[in-house]
């Protein structure tokens, strides 16, 4: 236990535990609305966040953006790069549920069927980048190249930011990545609950999370409350993996496993289905995988969300702020 | 027909609704030693056209007898998942913790050069080749396997059933990272010369179990099989076996009838552990090492995916997943048309499991070689979503 390093630069540390936090928000808000609407946890969510990492790494790849590019070009390829990101993990999410979840609704079918055809879901999704694509193009009869991106290796992704000293509060140096990635994770969290307690489609979402019969009874269309929570969900991961990459800049097959668990407990830690909740719970998770990683050696780090999640469900099983996009407050 | 007989025909169609209770006892003996024969003959397979069931006759095969050993294993595996999927209801995603633990355990007290050996060997002024025999580390393998269950199952099993998933999914995983990270288990290295079973020639090479004669360890893994088979079906349909069912199909209806449902989802638990340790023990033992990287959470889904693609909740369909799962890679390895088009079927088996998964799943959730049971249960949600959904 290393006290020393975590208290010389605490406010370091916090500050990177917030921006790593608020990728988690804005992933653990995709676990928090599908659950909250249909009480089931999306187990795809995480590879629809891997797939909007690749969708960043391709459009990188196409504008031809790096850190040397003029300054229109970056802002064209970064606004370029959001938007890609968002539509493509919001389709993926969109097929997920037509293809997978929705007949299975119509079965009727017990929670753990939609797990395990969630696992499905999750293990096509990531196989696709690490077998099927670096297959195809590479070794299939209409090979192209021997040098795809893809595969089961670790691939680098351009970051057109560069890292910098933003400003300093209290002795704390706050750079321009973390600053834009707690600033997005907030904005988008505001945006999402304005939507969905001050829209008419909001008050569709949060009747069929309150009672499923009797919203179609009055005339909300269940299904399409239900695309809407995924479209959301996805975009938010898109969004989210588009934060990462300008923070992390790289991406692999697997790369949601890591992320989606630790959503997924941020999502747990601050009530699931609760909207707050999910930021709360983001921010608090990325600050406390920070400072053990400072505490203890770093190759424990992946070890900090489980042992989180498990004290939470063990001792608080309704999270921080309680379960509640069911509830007449969100 | 008198209203006894009937009944109790009645029960025994319930119990396990196939027509094989209804064969005469003597020729169901007869038809079980000649499948028994023919489950020892498999190793030496020879004769075309049923040859061609055999792994190794391309290019680039596997050899048979290694894969028999490794679907008998799965075949295990199988069974003791589908204790807590099938029979308890219980979704375990890290269930390959268990496997670990059975694996680990021989070769911690089993190999003369694991940490835990070398402290005892020091502590006690022990020779340098001193291990604990391998019949000891069995039952070792079982207990710690049965502990690490209950250690599991008593804070968890009162979760929900897909927060349980998780959970378990994130013991998996504390189990493969503290092996790789730890000291006292040799690392991502892991740990070498684990013990083969007895009988023990003068030199390794010597032992009846030895790294060539594999067919011996399909043998030592079948007869294991054919002992769990029997334990399993007589717990299946014991007092504890039917108390699993009642808790699958309605905890709280369960609990009021007075089944204590913690306790038996904890028997479910600690009975499924043990027979993956035992599995896991065996395949330790015949590898000669183990390291973390066989135990990652992909093959723990793949063992979800044997029993649900099988058929959970039957003992038949589980083996048919476990064997399709395992011995399907493994045929396709050398089929000519897969070759040409450079699909390696072992590399591509994960992407074809979650397509399965998904396929199934929504086609026909009761799996292969479903258990009529299940299947009826599966159907009457159906009969009320229809009714919900007019």
């Amino acid at each position: 236990m290393d006290f020393d390093a975590l208290f010389n630069s605490l406010g370091e540390h916090t500050v990177n535990g917030l921006s790593r936090g608020a990728v988690y928000a804005l992933v653990a808000l995709g676990y928090t609305l599908v659950y909250g609407v249909l009480r089931l946890i999306n187990f795809a969510h995480s590879e629809v966040f891997m797939v909007g990492t690749w969708t960043v790494m391709g459009i990188y790849t196409w504008l031809g953006v790096t850190q040397q590019s003029s300054a229109g070009l970056i802002a064209v390829g970064l606004l370029l790069a959001l938007l890609a990101a968002a539509i493509a993990s919001a389709a993926v999410a969109l097929t997920v549920e037509r293809v997978a979840y929705r007949p299975l609704r119509r079965k009727n079918a017990p929670p753990l069927i939609f797990l395990i055809t969630a696992i499905g879901c999750s293990l096509i999704l990531s196989e696709t980048f690490g077998q099927v694509l670096p297959w195809f193009f590479e070794e299939s009869p209409w090979a192209t190249t021997n040098d795809s991106p893809f595969g089961r290796a670790l691939q680098n992704i351009e970051q057109p930011i560069d890292s910098a000293v933003l400003f300093t509060i209290g002795g704390t140096e706050i750079r321009n990545i973390q600053f834009i990635l707690i600033v997005s994770a907030l904005v988008m969290m505001v945006a999402l609950d304005v939507f969905v307690n001050k829209t008419r489609a909001g008050r569709g979402v949060r009747a069929v999370a309150q009672d499923p019969d009797t919203a179609a009874l009055m005339g909300v269309n269940k299904d399409r409350v239900i695309m809407l929570i995924f479209v959301l969900g996805g975009a938010m991961a898109g969004v989210a993996a588009f934060l990462y990459e300008l923070r992390y800049g790289f991406t692999k097959f697997d790369i949601g496993f890591q992320i989606g668990v630790s959503a997924f407990t941020a999502a747990v830690l601050g009530g699931i289905g609760n909207l707050r909740g999910a930021l709360v719970g983001g921010l608090l998770l990325g600050v406390v995988e920070v400072y053990s990683s400072i505490l203890w050696e770093s190759k424990w780090a992946d070890l900090v969300a489980f042992v989180v999640l498990v004290l939470v469900l063990m001792f608080r099983p309704t999270g921080l702020l309680g379960e509640s996009l069911g509830k007449a407050r969100v | 027909m008198n209203p006894l007989t009937k009944l109790r025909e009645l029960r025994i169609a319930e119990r396990t609704g196939d027509a094989w209770e209804r064969v005469p006892l003597l020729a169901r003996g007869g038809l079980a030693m000649v499948l028994l024969a023919l489950l020892i003959y498999l190793p030496f397979l020879n004769i075309l056209p049923f040859a061609h069931i055999r792994t190794d006759l391309g290019d680039g095969g596997a050899g048979w007898s290694g894969v028999l050993f490794i679907v008998a294993i799965y075949v295990i595996i199988a069974m003791g998942l589908n204790i807590v999927v099938g029979f308890a209801g219980l979704l375990d995603l890290g269930y390959v913790g268990f496997f670990a633990i059975g694996a680990y355990s021989v070769a911690l007290f089993g190999s003369p050069n694991s940490p835990v050996v070398e402290m005892i060997q020091n502590k006690y002024d022990l020779s340098e080749d001193w291990a604990v025999a391998w019949v000891a580390c069995l039952p070792i393998a079982v207990v710690l396997t049965v502990v690490s269950g209950v250690i599991l199952g008593a804070p968890t099993l009162r979760l929900r059933g897909d927060y349980l998933a998780i959970v378990t999914m994130g013991f998996g995983e504390i189990v493969r990272i503290t092996a790789k990270n730890s000291e006292w288990t040799g690392g991502a290295q892991g740990i070498t010369n684990v013990p083969h079973p007895p009988p023990h020639g003068a030199q390794p090479q010597n032992d009846f179990f030895n790294v060539l004669d594999i067919y011996r360890w399909y043998w030592l893994a079948l007869a294991c099989l054919i002992l769990l088979v029997f334990l399993v079906t007589r717990l299946q349909h014991s007092r504890v076996g039917r108390a699993w069912l009642a808790i699958r199909e309605d905890e709280d209806a369960a609990a009021i009838m007075g089944v204590p449902a913690f306790k038996f989802k904890l028997w479910a638990f600690a009975m499924g552990a043990a027979l993956g340790g035992i599995s896991g023990a065996l395949f330790a033992s015949r590898q000669g090492f183990v390291n973390p990287d066989s135990f990652t959470l992909q093959i723990s889904f793949l063992f979800v995916a044997m029993v649900v693609i099988g058929g959970s909740g039957n003992l038949v369909g589980v083996a048919v997943g476990a064997i399709l799962l395992t011995y399907m890679p493994e045929r396709l390895r050398t089929v000519e048309f897969l070759e040409s088009w450079a699909i390696n079927p072992v590399e591509w088996r994960t992407f074809v499991f979650g397509l399965l998964l998904v396929v199934i799943m929504v086609n026909r959730p009761q799996g292969l070689v479903p258990s009529r049971r299940r299947a009826r249960e599966l159907a009457d949600r159906k009969k009320e979503a229809e009714v919900l959904n007019v």
